[in-house]
């Protein structure tokens, strides 16, 4: 349904253009649920980004996204935004931010419904309230008249939902849906957005930086890092064999709930910091702050090896990693 | 032989909000915001605060470092009750308990040198010279793992990792006895995150600091602190050592909190 391939962004900075996403290439399937992992600036978000047709001004993209055939690079904002919040639809990090604070949520939720599918308003209104009931608010009805100060961060984060949900997407892009939230709702949120994508057959775009949000969410992942996917396959085969040194590093930095270091001993971190886009090596986007970097790794872009199953590492010694 | 008072003692802490009124001749409604929370903190030992949005926990912070007066109850720092202290009298106090603040962006003053902000504390305390404090912020800055020659640039040019160094650097300049960590490596990416809590663990070692760090991250907790208290509606339901306590959780709020963590396993 979904194929990306060899896509490229590029984002003007205080020194020139610079390629923040290099050539990343993924599909994804009707029904499937795919997640994106990495750190700030690693690409993911753009990517999303790329797919709504929602880049910052002036960022450039090349390559090829095709969304059911059709190849969403270059078309106009006009059938981008027939594709918006209509077939694909996306939920942010901050509630708050996409939730406009002047309107009662049931008519921010019938909004999707009365533009793309030109219901009239009070059968858009009836609508958003099944599905306001849906996500879990409760008495909808009566709070579709409320605004969105008058709920709970969780509340916001299961409204956005419901409008992302109101048209039946299919394919559903949540951009670290509950970092800004509670763990304990953090918990109920994903668990919503996994019941909706099993019972609505949509397919799962999930960005987060939390290996755990990852573990437990999607059956596949890529790893992010330097605009590459540096580490790709099904989830539980990536977290049985992580092959690349930048996925391992970021698994082991993580201090685990349970199971404490003992007296004097340290989290093993990865060296270094993430250079600048501008600054990145030629070569592997980890050469340097990798412990197993050889010559080589500065100058050749490691092409993909495929271990098994779909699992695929960019690294030029994944041998040195089995 | 009498046994020497903890570092920090917490008693019996109540605190109200009053929100805006509602109605013009009803009194303001009120929010009670912690109720009854006591704790002490022995020197060289570090306590958590575990709790979710609403616990108070920040609340709790910002009274244990004397910036809200609470409704009742008392904290004493080396003996001292905090807020019984004259302001000259704080101020001097101050050198003794610091504070890290989340947001290491919004935290450092973007007009001013590195240098001059990791000595900010020192110039509020009045006695150094500027001379002495321009040194005892480089010195600060080394023990954070930054270069003098940082000292002389502004927080801009600095990474989110580097800029919560500096903050550190800044709450590490009088030497004091007790930081207070409000969430602070939570702004933080994760393999930033792992080398500023390697930095804070060293920290302690090397001074002998105690911290109260205030979090909702139960795994940094855990790696930081001897010691854990949950904080719900406003009062501590549940305290012990990490390993009890997130082993077996005993009150069911900290059993949620402990469920909720995604595990790191498919």
């Amino acid at each position: 349904m979904l194929e990306v391939s060899d896509l490229h962004i590029h984002l003007p900075t205080r020194r020139g253009m610079a390629e923040a996403v290099r050539g990343v290439d993924f599909t994804l399937a009707r029904g499937g649920t795919l997640g994106l992992i990495g750190e700030s600036g690693c690409g993911k978000s753009l990517t999303a980004l790329a797919l709504m047709g929602l880049l910052p001004e002036g960022a450039r993209a090349t390559g090829s996204i095709r969304f059911e055939g059709q190849e969403l690079l270059g078309q106009s904002d006009r059938a981008l935004q027939r594709l918006r919040g209509n077939r694909i639809a996306m939920v942010f990090q901050e509630p708050m931010t996409a939730l406009n604070p002047v309107h009662p949520i049931g008519h921010q939720v019938a909004e999707p419904l009365r533009l793309h599918r030109s219901l009239g308003a009070a059968e858009a209104l009836r609508a958003a309230v099944a599905l306001l009931d849906r996500v879990g608010i409760p008495d909808a009805a009566r709070r579709a008249r409320d605004y969105p100060h008058q709920f709970s961060g969780g509340q916001r984060q299961r409204i956005t939902i419901a409008m992302a949900l109101a048209c039946g997407p299919d394919l559903l892009v949540a951009d670290e849906p509950t970092t800004a939230l509670d763990a304990t709702v953090q918990r109920q949120i994903l668990r919503l957005i996994q019941e909706l994508v099993a019972e609505r057959g949509m397919a799962l775009l999930l960005i987060s930086h939390d290996l755990g949000v990852i573990a437990q969410n999607v059956g596949r992942m890529l790893v992010m890092y330097g605009g590459s996917v540096v580490e790709s396959g099904p989830t539980a085969e990536v977290f049985s064999a992580m092959r690349h040194p930048y996925t391992r590093g970021l698994f082991a930095a993580r201090p685990r709930l349970g199971q404490p270091l003992g007296p004097g001993q340290r989290l093993p971190t990865i060296a270094g910091t993430v250079p600048e886009l501008a600054d990145l090596p030629a070569g592997c986007p980890f050469a340097g702050r990798c412990a197993w970097t050889q010559q080589r790794c500065h100058t050749e872009r490691p092409e993909a090896t495929v271990l098994h199953d779909g699992h695929e590492v960019r690294c030029l010694r994944p041998e040195a990693m089995a | 032989m009498t046994a020497a008072p903890p570092l920090l003692e917490v008693r019996d802490i109540h605190h109200a909000y009053r929100l805006p009124r509602e109605r013009l001749f009803a009194p303001p409604p009120l929010v009670q915001a912690l109720s009854g929370v006591g704790f002490e903190i022995a020197a060289g030992r570090s306590l958590g605060i575990v709790g979710e949005s609403g616990s108070g926990k920040s609340t709790l912070a910002r009274i244990v470092m004397a910036l809200d007066t609470p409704t009742a109850g008392s904290v004493r720092l080396l003996g001292q009750d905090l807020h019984a202290l004259a302001p000259g009298a704080l101020r001097a106090a101050r050198r003794d308990f610091q504070m890290v603040f989340q947001d290491p962006y919004g935290s450092l003053d973007p007009r001013r040198t590195v240098a001059r902000t990791v000595a900010e504390p020192l110039a509020a305390q009045g006695h150094a010279s500027r001379a002495e404090q321009h040194e005892r912020a480089l010195e600060a800055l080394a023990e954070v793992g930054l270069r003098p020659t940082d000292g002389s640039k502004y927080p801009h040019e600095f990474s989110g990792g580097q800029r919560q160094r500096i903050a550190i650097a800044r709450a590490l300049v009088t030497r004091p006895r007790l930081i207070v960590a409000d969430e602070p490596v939570s702004a933080l990416d994760v393999s930033v995150q792992a080398q500023v809590l390697n930095l804070l663990q060293d920290l302690r070692e090397r001074l002998g600091l105690s911290y109260l760090l205030i979090s909702h991250d139960l795994a940094v907790v855990q790696h930081l602190c001897d010691e854990v208290a949950v904080l719900h509606q406003g009062r501590i339901v549940e305290r012990g050592t990490p390993a009890a306590l997130f082993g077996h959780a005993q009150h069911p709020y900290t059993r949620a909190l402990v469920d909720a963590v995604p595990a790191m396993v498919v």
